[in-house]
């Protein structure tokens, strides 16, 4: 192998090319994804669930290999389910996002996951933790992953404030994640969203025919065509001074 | 001792007819051989003490300690055979940080003292081993905030507030049982600790004994630590006056 | 029948070795198991430059806080100077999650040692040359840790200052940089401080730093102006807040074109 092999996947692999995303506010977290899984170019399920439970009040979003990212979320809900017996109480999120960086990070040879990890727990409230590529662990106020995530920094960078509520938070990740899915090809279909908050989980679906819309452009070569009324001209493009 | 010669106490491994392993009993006789341990839970942190039996004027004093350290946050006294102690020690850090290394941060306590009570009682269990002639007591400050936990021969484990094994542990439990130990300031804590150690001591019987302590709490940065050197003669000289005023 | 015990069980490769002809040792290497075999990572999440220099009281590093992904500044609030017990600083270039693991074990050290009890603390010596063994170990087993330390710290009156890297090579120097630091910043570094380790001040050094990173935000595609400093002297280990260095830009107000244009 003499190239760089970014997404590390074996040939003919299910891929998760994916939007995903968690943001926390005063008293949760939302996560959210699209529902794309792909082989190649051909979509293998458009209605794939990429919010998986791994405790009562911890959820984790999975991109990379499906297989990989399964198995990783099959282990780990494992292990907090023994942990929550031992110690008689459920794990924190740092807690699940630990186990969760040391399955990465030890096999990151092997696997190809990026996995956020979003819940709320009784010592630190809502919490996100991203988990990418290499195996390392970064908490965020919100984190976003995936091939679709790459078109959406600026937009998420912008729009982002500290001190939402709920329904401000749950708009912001329906957005973001249209907007991922309208550029990335490798994301798509529906929106999933799950409001963890201390006395609920919650789960929220947007349909892919109700997505929240944007600037989709128009044909402006086709401009030889006599002006129509009410269009402005298309005007060079500004010379920066 | 009925069960001398009837052959069921020979192995942990067997039960004497009514239901009873002599060799567990016996570990118990170890504990209360020693000298007295005592550990303090109080308003924001852990004071352990130890009465360490001198046995000979040439050992160094401060050597063969007795409170060890098993985690930055969690300190261990033992009374019992010192040895055993020491290997106990040994394996609750080895616990402590195979929880560090799985969860990438410190272990509660109540998990070292569930595990350290698995292991002890593990050596109850065949005629191959020896029960650990111990009695650990277990001392913290963690995420739930200070904690106490007293680990016997039997492998069984207990939280308290007030904690006392080996030789004058039932003095000692009475003395604990007069504070308020809930109230008592951390400083406060080490000045009476001082005192039920030298007051328990039984001077008859053992003339040289050495105080050994230490703490846990905002005082020393919630890490566990022996005592500075100042304030340990403070409360040493303060037990040694209380104790003439009560003789 | 193939005579090769190593080509069992493997595809042949008749577009290069159709008769299998190499002797053992001489396998082909690019057939499809070799990618299977690799165990040389890449860097994924990455930091840039680690400055530090020695000054009078002690030792002062920087680094910045951002965490790439290839191009992408993807974390700009993350950490690279981390510190170790009371007398050391380690600043970290190349994997974050390799970093991360080194500031496990290098944790689990130090309570190795508090749990001992017996009055030794580690200094910046003994956890340069830990760690030294630690990454060049993971190079022979052809697994390295990707990165590239700075080794800071002030004891027993004495300041320290090493390198090490994924291949556990090591030197010191009263100035080292990691990274594109080395070809941008070591120069002034050096320039600033050789000669003058005993009578500079925390003022002057930090002054020395702060050019040295402003270089490097200005030439190092993958640096944030965004970053913090570690001083370690006989007070013990401080790291700054994240700070913010002055930069100017307004001379390229004027300027016209690529060459003869002058509008």
């Amino acid at each position: 192998m003499d190239h760089i092999d970014w997404n590390r996947l074996k040939t003919g692999e299910v891929n998760l090319g994916t939007s995903i995303m968690a943001v926390q506010f005063e008293g949760g977290v939302v996560v959210g994804a699209d529902s794309r899984t792909t082989t190649g170019s051909y979509i293998a399920n458009r209605v794939t669930d990429k919010l998986t439970h791994v405790h009562d009040r911890i959820y984790c979003c999975r991109s990379g290999s499906a297989a990989d990212t399964q198995a990783v979320a099959d282990i780990v809900h494992q292990h907090l389910q023994m942990y929550s017996q031992t110690a008689g109480k459920p794990p924190s999120v740092h807690t699940a996002a630990a186990v969760f960086q040391k399955i990465c990070y030890e096999n990151k040879d092997a696997l190809s996951a990026g996995i956020i990890v979003g819940g709320w727990d009784e010592i630190h409230g809502p919490s996100v933790y991203n988990i990418p590529l290499g195996g390392g662990l970064f908490r965020q106020p919100w984190a976003i992953g995936g091939s679709g995530s790459t078109y959406v920094y600026g937009y998420c960078d912008a729009t982002y404030e500290e001190g939402w509520g709920r329904d401000e938070t749950v708009e912001f990740v329906k957005n973001t994640l249209a907007l991922a899915m309208s550029r990335d090809g490798s994301s798509g279909g529906v929106i999933r969203m799950v409001v963890i908050t201390e006395d609920s989980v919650e789960r929220l679906f947007v349909p892919g025919n109700e997505l929240p819309k944007f600037w989709e452009g128009h044909e402006v070569l086709a401009a030889a065509q006599p002006r129509k009324k009410g269009v402005p001209d298309v005007v060079p493009m500004a010379v920066e001074v | 001792m009925t069960s001398i010669g009837t052959g069921y106490d020979l192995s942990a491994s067997t039960y004497s007819p009514d239901g009873r392993i002599f060799q567990v009993e016996y570990a118990n006789k170890a504990v209360e051989n020693s000298g007295t341990a005592i550990g303090l839970k109080v308003k924001d942190g852990i004071v352990l003490a130890v009465e360490k039996l001198v046995h000979s004027k040439l050992l160094v004093p401060e050597a063969n300690r007795r409170i060890q350290t098993v985690d930055r946050h969690i300190g261990l006294a033992t009374a019992g055979l010192l040895a055993d102690g020491r290997h106990l020690s040994n394996r609750a850090r080895d616990e402590a940080s195979n929880y560090r290394e799985t969860y990438n941060s410190p272990p509660p306590l109540k998990n070292i003292a569930d595990r350290l009570g698995l292991y002890v009682q593990a050596y109850t269990l065949y005629s191959s081993v020896r029960p650990f002639g111990i009695s650990t007591i277990l001392g913290t400050v963690d995420q739930d905030g200070p904690g106490l936990f007293v680990v016997e021969p039997s492998g069984v484990f207990f939280g308290y507030n007030g904690a006392a094994v080996g030789k004058g542990r039932q003095l000692a439990k009475t003395e604990l049982e007069k504070l308020k130990l809930p109230e008592l300031s951390m400083r406060e804590a080490v000045m009476e600790a001082a005192r039920i150690i030298y007051l328990v001591h039984d001077d008859a019987k053992e003339k040289e004994f050495e105080l050994e302590m230490s703490w846990i709490g905002p005082e020393s940065n919630n890490q566990h630590v022996h005592i500075p050197k100042d304030l340990f003669q403070e409360a040493e000289a303060a037990a040694k006056a209380a104790l003439e005023n009560f003789e | 029948m193939d005579h090769f015990p190593t080509n069992w069980g493997r595809p042949r490769n008749d577009a290069f070795d159709a008769y299998g002809t190499y002797p053992i040792h001489q396998r082909p290497k690019n057939d499809s198991f070799t990618a299977g075999v690799q165990r040389t990572q890449q860097p994924i999440v990455t930091g840039t430059s680690v400055l530090a220099i020695k000054y009078k009281d002690g030792v002062m590093m920087a680094a910045d806080n951002l965490a790439s992904y290839g191009s992408l500044a993807r974390f700009k609030d993350i950490q690279r100077l981390h510190p170790v017990g009371n007398n050391t600083v380690i600043g970290a270039g190349g994997d974050m999650s390799d970093f991360q693991y080194l500031q496990t074990l290098l944790d689990e050290l130090i309570i190795d040692e508090f749990t001992a009890q017996d009055g030794h603390t580690l200094g910046p010596a003994e956890i340069h040359e830990y760690l030294s063994q630690v990454m060049y170990a993971r190079r022979t087993k052809m697994n390295p840790l990707w990165n590239s330390l700075l080794v800071g710290g002030f004891k027993d009156g004495k300041r320290f200052l090493s390198y090490v890297d994924l291949l556990g090579t090591t030197y010191s120097a009263s100035t080292l940089a990691t990274g594109f630091g080395g070809h941008l910043a070591q120069p002034l570094l050096r320039a600033a401080v050789e000669g003058n380790e005993d009578t500079l001040t925390e003022e002057q050094a930090l002054a020395i730093i702060e050019n040295g990173m402003k270089v490097l935000f200005y030439r190092d595609a993958r640096s944030l102006n965004k970053y913090q400093i570690a001083t370690i002297t006989a007070e013990g280990v401080k790291i700054t807040e994240s700070k913010h260095i002055e930069t100017s830009w307004s001379f390229a107000e004027g300027i016209r074109g690529y060459g003869a244009q002058t509008q």
